[in-house]
């Protein structure tokens, strides 16, 4: 893609925008339409982006194959562990009624809302690291190995 | 604490260590992992069958919402006996996996075998406990994608396209139940099994209805192998490597019949699926000439594997055919099949898996002769054999027996001389291997071999002996499904 200057540019100038709006997804999935899937996918689109345009070892450096393989298990443990988290505070599993906190109260969501806030950050974690790895997997000629 | 959140427990804890294998850099700390999650949900599963036994069904509340809105998840009968065998299976398997692994997957990829391993577990028992509908289909989801993945880790070339072969035909089965759940889902507006039953009630007229049996009766079908629809199984069980197929063989299929049974006999109630439509016959009729096709390929195979598939599309005909009787025998005949099944199929693939770690080949030639440098693996083959025939004292006998009264009872007498016809096809491919291993010359593999590891044989006996265990011992396997076969036609789960 070296020899195609305007797609460089625009695609540079675009990534700072695509992000945010993945993380608008992300973050503002509570109140109104978006989530984790949304998010995830959003955000592995700019990634993708990126490596089209700049080649793959480029975003290789961005996000290291090792890590996000571990990121997708990050992803499922962060889903998981809210649970196991209920289970501990005394509720069921992924009941977030008994998400309290006493740190910032007021200003950082309780109960159903920070629970629902950590599950779909899991998910968006998760989603994130699959397509990216997806786009690996067809991009590269060798397997993607963490190992 | 743990016995209060036990039915969430069961399905949760292999799914954690999932990921969390991910972050153990070392190959045997992985493993070792493994090896004790599987142990323990073994336990909480064997925890939760005594409680279930003790009390009655227990039933669990997702984020505690409840039932009809939420996700109940409902631990009755035949969903903890179910969970059991598998749970063990997977512990028994897992426990002699090192070695078969070291010598049949690429080390580069060993440390993705235990993630998908624990993952397909956790979609398995989560299909058995789920009590609601579309949770089915997740697990369904995560169980069969594991499994493709697993699959596809074989060392020959051919397994990655006996894996696409595979999740070709899966997800084909997959969406088909999908549609199913969606149809009923818009003709009852809930996804609880129960709330499900009781709102579809005797209404059997409706065209919806029953188009969406007819799409879960034939997506589930492809995930049991049932006759016209198995031609993904063999080379998905060739390809494989020895312990997932070991696993794969003995669990995923049980647990697709598994979910038939709940849907057949506690959603759409046996009367409209068999009394109204008349699937008992097709069912019958499939069952019956998918065990005489698949024995009878059996026969003619040159591959031990391939010809082990082939025989269980067969069995899976035995556990139709007692599930399409409808009454409390013929069910609990097949109840009980699932697990016999289980223990003698886990057993003999584990006996495969033996003779390709020493023999590197698993083609019938190249084991000519194998009873003189490995006494102790040919003769765990000539019991589980004996099992998978239906010979007195062992597991395959009782299924058997049962299956025969029951049969005899309903008066169907063509269905019981077929099936009685049929075991002598197992007799002939059973024959067929011992001959091969006991009275031909030593090939030069077999010569220069020696016998298999003891860390592989005692798991190998462990099941092997579990078929004669479970020969004599009835109480535990017809005992808690003629239970469970009470409970599904007493009315809903």
């Amino acid at each position: 893609m070296d020899n195609f200057p305007i797609i460089r540019v625009i695609t540079k100038l675009l990534m700072p925008y695509i992000l945010l709006f993945a993380f608008y997804v992300q973050f503002h999935g509570d109140f109104g339409p978006g989530g984790g899937f949304q998010a995830g996918v959003i955000l592995a689109a700019g990634l993708i982006l990126y490596g089209l345009v700049f080649g793959l070892p480029a975003l290789h450096k961005v996000a290291p194959p090792p890590a996000i393989e571990r990121l997708i298990a990050l992803g499922v443990l962060i889903y998981a562990g809210t649970g196991v988290a209920t289970m501990l505070l005394g509720g069921k599993f992924l009941d977030y009624d008994v998400l309290g906190h006493h740190f910032l109260p007021g200003w950082l969501p309780e109960g159903q809302h920070l629970g629902i806030f950590l599950v779909e950050l899991g998910v968006g974690v998760t989603v994130t690291s699959v397509m990216t790895v997806i786009f690996y997997c067809f991009a590269g000629r060798e397997p993607v190995d963490g190992h | 604490m743990i016995e209060q959140h036990l039915p969430v427990l069961v399905v949760i804890v292999p799914l954690i260590a999932a990921p969390l294998c991910v972050f153990l850099f070392n190959r045997t700390l992985v493993y070792l992992f493994a090896l004790a999650t599987c142990w323990a949900t073994f336990g909480l599963s064997l925890f939760l069958l005594a409680k279930v036994l003790q009390t009655g069904p227990i039933s669990y509340e997702l984020g505690n919402w409840p039932a009809p809105y939420g996700i109940e998840y409902v631990a009755d009968y035949l969903s903890t006996f179910v969970m059991s065998f598998v749970t063990g299976i997977a512990a028994v398997v897992l426990t002699y996996a090192p070695r078969s692994l070291n010598e049949e997957v690429d080390p580069s990829r060993h440390y993705l075998v235990h993630p998908m391993y624990l993952l397909c577990l956790s979609g398995l028992l989560g299909i058995c406990i789920t009590g609601d509908l579309f949770n089915v289909f997740v697990f369904l989801e995560i169980s069969s994608l594991s499994s493709y993945a697993l699959i596809s880790l074989g060392r020959s070339r051919r397994a990655p396209l006996a894996a696409f072969q595979y999740l070709v035909m899966g997800t084909i089965g997959a969406t088909f139940l999908l549609i199913g759940i969606g149809l009923l889902y818009q003709l009852t507006g809930t996804l609880n099994m129960a709330d499900m039953a009781t709102q579809l009630g005797d209404d059997h007229g409706s065209r919806t209805m029953l188009v969406a049996f007819a799409f879960m009766t034939v997506g589930l079908c492809i995930k049991m192998a049932v006759f016209p629809l198995h031609t993904w199984l063999p080379n998905a069980y060739t390809y494989a490597p020895s312990i997932v197929t070991a696993f794969i063989a003995a669990t995923a299929t049980k647990v697709s019949v598994y979910a038939f049974i709940r849907i057949v006999y506690s959603i759409f109630t046996p009367q409209f699926a068999f009394d109204v439509h008349g699937l008992d016959v097709f069912l019958t009729a499939f069952a019956l000439i998918g065990i005489f096709v698949a024995s009878t390929a059996a026969i003619y195979q040159v591959n031990l594997k391939r010809l082990l598939a082939y025989s269980s599309i067969a069995q899976v005909g035995y556990m139709l055919l007692g599930i399409s009787m409808n009454n409390q025998d013929g069910l609990t005949s097949g109840i009980v099949h699932m697990f016999n099944h289980a223990v003698i199929k886990g057993g003999l693939f584990l006996v495969v898996g033996c003779f390709a770690l020493r023999l590197s080949s698993v083609r019938l030639e190249d084991l000519r002769g194998a009873s003189r440098t490995m006494p102790w693996t040919s003769f765990a083959w000539v019991l589980g054999g004996l099992g998978l025939i239906g010979v007195p004292l062992t597991a395959g006998f009782v299924s058997k027996w049962l299956l025969l009264t029951a049969a005899l009872d309903n008066a169907s007498y063509l269905v019981a001389g077929l099936m009685l016809l049929s075991s002598l096809l197992a007799v002939v491919y059973v024959w067929r291997v011992v001959e091969i291993l006991y009275f031909s010359e030593p090939s030069e593999a077999v010569k220069s071999s020696r016998e298999a590891p003891w860390s592989m044989l005692v798991p190998t006996y462990l099941l092997i002996i579990g078929i004669l265990v479970f020969g004599v011992w009835t109480s535990y396997s017809v005992g808690i499904a003629s239970q469970a076969a009470q409970a599904l036609l007493g009315g809903s789960p």
